[in-house]
């Protein structure tokens, strides 16, 4: 059966290591809402010191416009914890984001809030970067499937985690679902009391 | 029974319940919390109509927007003053417990963690803070989580987690002078690379990190995060038994030696098998020196920056091209020639008193050169008060250093402590990302001898060199 999770035009934003300082600069994170990211998203790189956008950043260029899948390079998303990072992506439009590898708290962070995150080999992500290069591209992303559908009978598969691929595909509460365990907590307290008093 | 390895027998003693597949339950034993990642956790739990389960086990500070010049929440303008009311506001919802500004043991998170005696042997302690990695020094598994996470953890005390996979990393011999810690993990994180550590949990092992005071231990573990592995951590020992007690968290009489009886089986077993295992010389460490924008683009203070054309790799060629315009430097040009603007001596790594301590021994009798701007923020009102104590403020101040209050300052620039566009900073902190100390600021991260050598001289300088030669920076 397949399933689309998610469709629409894709970003390629080709660089390694980008961290979730680049993604969302400090200036943003002093504010105690989770809304009102998504102009924050990238900012050193998406305006120039005058706050005008620059144009040669990749997400200004006028047939990204709209944009709802994110491919990049390696390890993305390292550094720091801050969730606002997938909230601004999330926020942009972004409910996809495809790359070789992302770092591990940034991984969790944009699961707890719904969105897909693949992982390809580099001679995948190589090979999309090169269909992107011909054009812009409109993909179709089947989770249930495990595949991004790359249209003219083209597909890449991927592989996830079956937790996770559940939890995105149930939407499930995770703390509501964390919650369900409450006699095996109460009983772990009492029996780490005992064992470890100095514990607290 | 099979060989486990410290980060399993942790993490299987803290294993409340199988969810399914390969993810568990995980109780979590400290919670540290800050102003900057909480509010949104907060709100959260009220809309639900949920209270935090363990407020005994969870404790708050302001750290990252305070201002190091006035200890006043007015002082780091309004944005930052909300932040940190409403920090004040859900920990008296909640019954939390908060160093706040006022407080004398207020400082930055994971300097305050382990001076309160927080942080144990074997605990799991987790904070909205990828730096949380710091507390693993102490033989406890402890990783950065983001603000959803914080929810869980406060609703619930627990967290889902799966099984992640084990890295040694072996540093044999001993330091020679003038190469710290800092220099250790840098030079750990230029081999394995930025992504190098993704997946896996760190142990460090080995003859030189048994050598490591505490305080070294911490800095260690604290930059593991720059290699992308979840946690960093170092089986206890007596350094550790000795550096807790006494602490006011730490186990009181009654519970002591259960304690270090329970602590001393913290190890990972003769015969454990880890995923990776790396092994470094530490005689062949220098003193690191960032080139890049990113903590994998570091060499030795004596060695060239490279060209780009060195890296096999095209992308990561690419990266040090960019990287080397964004750092206003070339390829083959010595560290040794760059002026520095600004020296930060401060940060979660390396604000602690032994840094401290190195930093003084190098500008003691010295003048900060004419043009830097250079700062030491301790990390804590502890640090801050035995470096008065010692003497070792009144060192700084008479060198031109500016002697600030505790918090996160210059490593990120949340409040007004920030390196101005251009501008070329020495920094003891751990991150020389874009931006990071402040837009288009340069930063190059160093060691505290390193960074106060630096202050001195106006630009970058191999301490072991000069150590050699003129018998001076001891």
């Amino acid at each position: 059966m397949s399933q689309i999770f998610a469709q629409g035009l894709v970003c390629p934003l080709d660089k390694n290591n980008v961290d979730t300082d680049q993604i969302i600069p400090k200036q943003f994170l002093t504010s105690v809402s989770r809304d009102g990211f998504a102009e924050a998203l990238f900012y050193d790189w998406r305006y120039l010191a005058n706050e005008q956008p620059n144009p040669d950043f990749v997400l200004n260029e006028p047939q990204y416009k709209g944009a709802s899948i994110l491919l990049t390079r390696a390890n993305f998303g390292c550094g720091s914890s801050r969730e606002h990072a997938p909230w601004a992506i999330q926020q942009y439009g972004f409910n996809v984001v495809i790359a070789e590898s992302f770092a591990d708290i940034f991984f969790n962070n944009s699961i707890n809030n719904g969105m897909l995150l693949i992982s390809l080999s580099a001679s995948n992500i190589e090979f999309l970067f090169s269909r992107c290069q011909q054009g812009t591209q409109e993909w179709k992303i089947d989770l249930a499937g495990q595949q991004i559908i790359l249209g003219n009978n083209a597909a890449v598969g991927f592989q996830i985690d079956p937790d996770i691929k559940q939890r995105l595909l149930s939407g499930l509460d995770f703390i509501g679902a964390s919650e369900q365990f409450e006699p095996q907590i109460s009983s772990y307290e009492t029996q780490r009391a005992t064992a470890q008093p100095w514990l607290g | 029974m099979m060989a486990k390895t410290l980060y399993q027998k942790i993490y299987q003693s803290h294993v409340v319940a199988p969810v399914n597949g390969s993810t568990d339950l995980l109780f979590v034993d400290r919670h540290l919390i800050h102003e900057v990642t909480s509010p949104q956790a907060f709100a959260g739990l009220r809309q639900a109509g949920r209270t935090v389960r363990r407020p005994d086990l969870t404790y708050a500070t302001m750290d990252h927007n305070v201002s190091t010049q006035l200890r006043s929440i007015d002082a780091a303008g309004e944005t930052s003053r909300k932040q940190l009311e409403a920090l004040a506001t859900n920990c008296k919802e909640f019954n939390v417990p908060l160093l706040d500004l006022m407080h004398p043991d207020q400082g930055i998170v994971h300097v305050i963690g382990p001076e309160l005696g927080l942080t144990q042997p074997g605990m799991i302690i987790v904070c909205g803070d990828s730096h949380t990695s710091t507390h693993g020094a102490f033989g406890a598994i402890a990783f950065g989580i983001g603000t959803s996470e914080v929810e869980h953890v406060l609703a619930t005390q627990t967290l889902q987690q799966q099984v992640a996979k084990t890295l040694k990393v072996e540093v044999t011999g001993s330091l020679s002078p003038f190469v710290t810690p800092k220099d250790v993990i840098m030079a750990v994180i230029g081999q394995l690379g930025t992504a190098g550590g993704n997946g896996y949990v760190a142990e460090f092992c080995g003859s030189a990190i048994r050598g490591m005071s505490m305080e070294g231990r911490m800095t260690l573990c604290n930059m593991s995060i720059e290699m992308g592995a979840k946690a960093g951590l170092i089986a206890p020992d007596d350094v550790t038994f000795s550096y807790l007690k006494g602490k006011p968290h730490a186990p009181q009489a009654e519970h002591w030696d259960a304690a270090v009886q329970y602590w001393q089986s913290l190890y990972s077993d003769a015969d454990a098998v880890f995923d990776k295992t790396v092994t470094i010389a530490a005689e062949n460490i220098r003193p690191q020196v960032t080139w890049g924008t990113n903590p994998e683009q570091v060499i030795a203070v004596d060695q060239p920056i490279p060209s780009p054309e060195s890296f096999s790799d095209l992308i990561k060629a690419d990266a040090a091209r960019r990287a080397l315009a964004y750092m206003g430097i070339e390829a083959g040009q010595k560290l040794t020639d760059l002026k520095v603007d600004v020296v930060f001596i401060g940060s979660c790594t390396n604000s602690r008193i032994e840094d401290l301590r190195q930093a003084a021994a190098v500008v003691q009798g010295k003048q900060v050169a004419s043009g830097v701007r250079a700062l030491i923020v301790p990390g804590s009102g502890q640090v801050k008060r035995q470096a008065e104590a010692e003497g070792l403020a009144d060192i700084f101040k008479a060198s031109g250093f500016e002697w600030r209050e505790p918090g996160c300052s210059m490593c990120l620039g949340m409040n007004d402590d920030r390196v101005e566009a251009g501008q070329r900073c020495a920094s003891t902190s751990n991150r020389n990302f874009e931006g990071r100390q402040g837009r288009g600021s340069r930063t190059h991260l160093v060691s505290p001898a390193m960074a106060a050598a630096a202050a001195i001289a106006g630009h970058f300088v191999d301490i072991s060199y000069v150590e050699r030669a003129e018998g001076s920076y001891s």
